[in-house]
């Protein structure tokens, strides 16, 4: 009898873990199946894009069945609880699947209700969000009609998936305004909990430095309570107000809801506690998990669940051999940071060291932590890599899950952390 | 790395004042800082969030952010204002004697 993989989400994660398993497992050695309740596979690092009409929504989403390899099975159902200490999946419609092992792949969910106000009065009018296609989407048609005002990015807390979204956001709102000749009657504003534009004090450096030059102000430290959309304002939980013409709303998020639902799997935000090195889910041993939906403190982050498809599908097939997981990730992200008039910087970086300068993935590569035209090609080309080697669980050439340390000028975190 | 004396402790904090080694912090410790930051006196509800960002910071390496603090410690996030009103995340830790949050970023 042939092992059962089952893997909950067909998005990022589980594409990459559903793909790289069934390159390294034979059909009659594990059966490997993808739990989703829908066919939509987004691209969502092109969510950025469409309210500056650069992206058309219906060319960022794709069927998921289709970046399946041969082999793979995709299950259309949304999942109702795991049951850990059965091996099962209770599905949808009163169904059950039984798993040898489980891949927790559902991502982060935006909880919109969590804020009070956010979807109330003014929602879609005055407040929005691009963090998901419909936001997106109904953003682009608000911006159009803006030319002069206040417009805030509010960040509402911690953790959110692409942490660098929405400073991209503001650098292109500024080029955009800009383009259209009305930069210099509209205010932008930064809104975060945080106290800066970025948590490494490298790349704070050079980040702020890049808000400053664009004249986009920072109002750090604001736990949003209350989003009031009828008079403009949002209210933090220290009494703080800020007014808006225009807010842009990055949402709580939390895990996926069946997380709640099944006991002994999440943490109070539906985040699954997992193990940093070898990915297994600190809830059972069969349970693995990729990408966003983990506790982690890596980013929440394509680029995370690439790497972490090599060390998941490694491991798993480690532990249906009996053998002990010696795979281990070390928090390795790579981020493009777009900003504006056709230029981007490029991050690179893991739990151990902060993104610096330097070039990626070699002295002779793309220019990190520096604008650059060249990297704002990388983010373009990148829609292309995803689809045709990052889903179907392939490695890119020259690019390690391991973050590399040749070109990194690593003295420039070690002068930061004693000045 | 400076080195403080709080409660006759001898402890080493980071340039904004948050212990680097979290087994150097004792009760004292965190009744000092608390006291620095302007809380004269740790109540129970205080002590309760202390607690739960210890714990945190065992399990995962960084205390939460606020949400999560909210949500792990049960006390709600109106409450968190009011017993650490100068950012209960922040606040929370450095009394806490645990590095200041990563946020995740």
């Amino acid at each position: 009898m042939p092992d059962r993989i089952v893997i909950l989400g067909g998005g990022t994660g589980g594409t990459i873990a559903a793909n790289r398993l069934r390159r390294s497992l034979p059909e009659g050695r594990a059966d490997i199946v993808v739990v989703d309740r829908d066919d939509a596979h987004v691209y969502q690092p092109g969510l950025l894009f469409v309210p500056f009409g650069m992206a058309a929504p219906s060319r960022l989403v794709r069927s998921r069945a289709r970046q399946l390899l041969r082999g793979v099975e995709l299950v259309r159902h949304a999942v109702d609880a795991v049951d850990l200490g059965a091996g099962t999946v209770a599905l949808d419609d009163g169904s059950t699947l039984g798993y040898d092992v489980l891949v927790v792949a559902t991502g982060a969910a935006l909880l919109f209700e969590e804020t009070e106000g956010l979807t109330g009065p003014g929602w879609r009018r005055t407040v929005h969000t691009f963090y998901d296609m419909e936001g997106a989407a109904a953003l682009a048609g608000a911006l159009a009609r803006f030319d002069a005002g206040h417009l805030v990015v509010d960040v509402v807390d911690m953790p959110i998936k692409c942490p660098v979204a929405p400073l991209e956001f503001l650098f292109l709102a500024d080029w955009w305004l800009q383009r259209r000749g009305v930069r210099d009657r509209v205010r932008l504003t930064f809104a975060t909990p945080l106290d800066g534009a970025f948590t490494k004090a490298v790349c704070n450096r050079e980040l702020s430095g890049l808000l400053a030059k664009k004249g986009i102000e920072v109002v750090t430290e604001l736990n949003t309570a209350t989003v009031d959309g009828e008079s403009g304002r949002l209210i933090s939980y220290d009494g703080r107000e800020v007014p808006f013409d225009l807010a842009v709303v990055v949402p709580l998020h939390g895990g996926a809801s069946y997380v709640a639902r099944s006991p002994g799997l999440g943490d109070p935000l539906g985040f699954v506690p997992t193990d940093p090195a070898t990915l297994q889910s600190r809830a059972h041993p069969n349970v693995f998990v990729i990408g966003d939906a983990a506790d982690l403190a890596a980013s929440k982050a394509g680029s995370v669940a690439h790497f972490e498809g090599e060390i998941v599908a490694h491991n798993i097939v480690r532990l249906l051999a009996g053998e002990p997981l010696d795979a281990r990730f070390d928090g390795h992200a790579n981020c493009f940071i777009e900003s504006g008039f056709g230029k981007a910087l490029l991050i690179d970086f893991n739990d151990e060291v902060e993104p610096v300068p330097g070039h990626f993935p070699g002295p002779v590569g793309l220019p990190l932590l520096r604008e650059s035209r060249l990297n704002h090609m990388g983010k373009l080309a990148f829609e292309q890599l995803y689809w045709h080697a990052l889903l179907p669980g392939r490695s890119i050439p020259g690019v390690p899950s391991h973050m590399p340390t040749a070109g990194k000028r690593l003295a420039a975190a070690a002068l930061a952390a004693g000045s | 790395m400076p080195v403080m004396t709080l409660a006759g402790t001898d402890v080493d904090v980071d340039a904004e004042g948050f212990l680097t080694d979290a087994s150097q912090w004792t009760e004292g410790v965190a009744a000092e800082i608390a006291r620095a930051e302007g809380i004269d006196e740790l109540t129970d509800r205080h002590w309760l969030v202390v607690q739960v960002m210890r714990r945190e910071f065992a399990d995962k390496g960084t205390g939460p952010a606020v949400r999560a603090l909210g949500k792990i410690s049960g006390v709600g996030i109106a409450e968190l204002y009011q017993l650490f009103p100068k950012g209960p995340a922040k606040m929370a830790a450095k009394i806490a004697g645990i590095p200041k949050p990563r946020g995740c970023i």
